[in-house]
C-alpha cells in the first residue's frame, strides 16, 4: 500500500522559516524580549560571532572558542532569550569590516562588560581607551594604569579572558621582553591583528 | 542545560509551522507561527530545563490558533456565495485535495490528528489540550484520520505512526 506521510501535506522550506525567524528577531527587539543578539561576519582572523545586548556589544568570539559553546555560556550566563538578529549588530559590523581593511583605528560602538567583574572590568576599560591602533604595551603597564602595579598577572589572565576582543584590543598587550604573550584567538591570530595595524 | 532560544526555533520551528498550518489553514498560519514563538521566547527563562519542548510549544500554538479563529470569526464579513473554486497553493494536486480535507474535518478531529499525527504529542497530553479524555483524543485523531482516508481512498494515509511519528 502507497503511504502518505502527513507532514508531506504541509511542506516548510527554509524560506519559511528564514521569513518568520526575521519577524520574529523584529517582533522580540520591539517588545524588549531580545536579550542577546548575535551574528556572525567574515574577517582575516576567521568567523567572528558578535553579540550584542540591548546595552551594548557584549561578545566577540573567534571560531577556535566554538560558536555553538559559546551561544549557549551566553544563554547561561545573560540570558536564553537570544537570537540571531543582525540588525542590532549592523554597526558592530560595520565597524569591524573597516578596521579589517584598515580605514578604521578606534571602534565607536557601546560596550558592555557586564561578562568582566571588578579587576577585570577596571583593566578592560583602560584598555579599551589607554591603548591606541598601533601601538602595544606591557602587561606590567597596564597594571600600572589600572592602579594595581603589581597585579601583572591578573592584567595577563584579563587579556586571556577578554570577552571582547578585537574591539577591546588585548592583542595590543605583549611581554615586556617583546614576545608576544597569550590570546584568546590564539597567537596566529594576535600577530595578524598586530600586522595589520603595522606593529613590527 | 536549556538551549538558547535560537536552537528552540530551529529545532521546533518547521514542526509548529506545520501544526498551525493544518489547524489554521495557510492563510493565518504565519501569524499564529509568529504568535506562538514570542509567547514561548517571552516565558522561556522560566520554563524548567527538562520540559518537553515541543509539547509546551503545541500547546501554545494551540492557544494561539485559537485566538486567532475568534478574531477571524469576529471580522467576518457573510458572503451569499463561496466560491466554488478552491485556492490552489504551491503543493500539487492530489496533495491540495488531502490538505482540504484535512481542513474540512471537525475542529476537534483535526486538532487532534495535527497534534499527534504532526507533533507526536501523546493522546494524553492532546488530552488536556482538547478538554476531554485521552480514549476521546485517540478517538477523535482515527475518526480524522478514517475520515481522510475515505476523502481520498486512492491516496492512502499512514496512519502507522511510522513517519516520524511518534505514540
Amino acid at each position: 500500500m502507497t503511504t502518505v506521510d502527513l507532514a508531506a501535506l504541509y511542506p516548510v522550506d527554509g524560506d519559511d522559516i528564514t521569513r518568520l525567524h526575521a519577524r520574529l528577531a523584529a517582533a522580540a527587539d520591539r517588545d524588549d524580549l531580545l536579550d542577546v543578539a548575535y551574528r556572525t561576519v567574515d574577517s582575516p582572523v576567521g568567523a567572528l560571532l558578535i553579540a550584542a545586548t540591548p546595552a551594548g556589544l557584549v561578545r566577540v568570539a573567534f571560531s577556535s572558542e566554538g560558536h555553538d559553546a559559546v551561544l549557549q555560556s551566553l544563554s547561561d550566563r545573560i540570558s536564553s532569550r537570544l537570537l540571531r538578529a543582525p540588525k542590532r549588530l549592523d554597526a558592530v559590523a560595520r565597524q569591524l569590516d573597516e578596521y579589517f581593511s584598515g580605514r578604521r583605528h578606534t571602534f565607536d560602538v557601546p560596550l558592555d562588560f557586564q561578562l568582566s567583574k571588578g579587576f577585570r572590568r577596571v583593566v578592560l576599560g583602560h584598555l579599551a581607551v589607554d591603548v591606541g591602533y598601533g601601538t602595544t604595551a606591557s602587561y606590567g603597564t597596564l597594571a600600572r594604569l589600572s592602579g594595581s602595579p603589581k597585579a601583572v598577572r591578573a592584567v595577563g589572565t584579563t587579556c586571556a579572558t577578554n570577552p571582547i576582543p578585537v574591539v577591546v584590543p588585548c592583542h595590543r598587550v605583549v611581554r615586556s621582553d617583546g614576545t608576544l604573550g597569550g590570546y584568546r584567538g590564539g597567537p596566529a591570530a594576535k600577530r595578524a591583528l598586530l600586522d595589520l595595524e603595522g606593529v613590527a | 542545560m536549556k538551549p538558547p532560544f535560537e536552537k528552540v526555533v530551529a529545532q521546533h520551528g518547521a514542526t509548529v509551522l506545520r501544526v498551525v498550518r493544518a489547524v489554521l489553514g495557510h492563510a493565518d498560519a504565519d501569524d499564529a507561527w509568529s504568535d506562538t514563538f514570542l509567547a514561548a521566547m517571552k516565558a522561556y527563562p522560566d520554563l524548567p530545563a527538562d520540559a518537553n519542548l515541543e509539547a509546551w510549544l503545541v500547546t501554545i500554538a494551540h492557544r494561539k490558533a485559537i485566538d486567532i479563529t475568534r478574531a477571524t470569526a469576529r471580522r467576518a464579513i457573510p458572503i451569499a456565495d463561496t466560491p466554488d473554486t478552491p485556492s490552489h497553493d504551491h503543493r500539487d494536486e492530489s496533495d491540495t485535495g488531502l490538505a482540504e480535507a484535512v481542513a474540512a474535518l471537525p475542529t476537534k478531529q483535526r486538532q487532534a490528528v495535527a497534534y499527534h499525527y504532526l507533533a507526536g504529542l501523546p493522546y494524553a497530553e492532546i488530552a488536556t489540550l482538547l478538554d476531554t479524555s485521552a480514549a476521546a483524543a485517540r478517538r477523535a485523531a482515527a475518526d480524522g484520520i478514517a475520515a481522510l482516508r475515505r476523502a481520498h481512498a486512492h491516496n492512502p494515509i499512514d496512519a502507522s505512526g511510522e513517519n516520524g511519528v511518534h505514540k
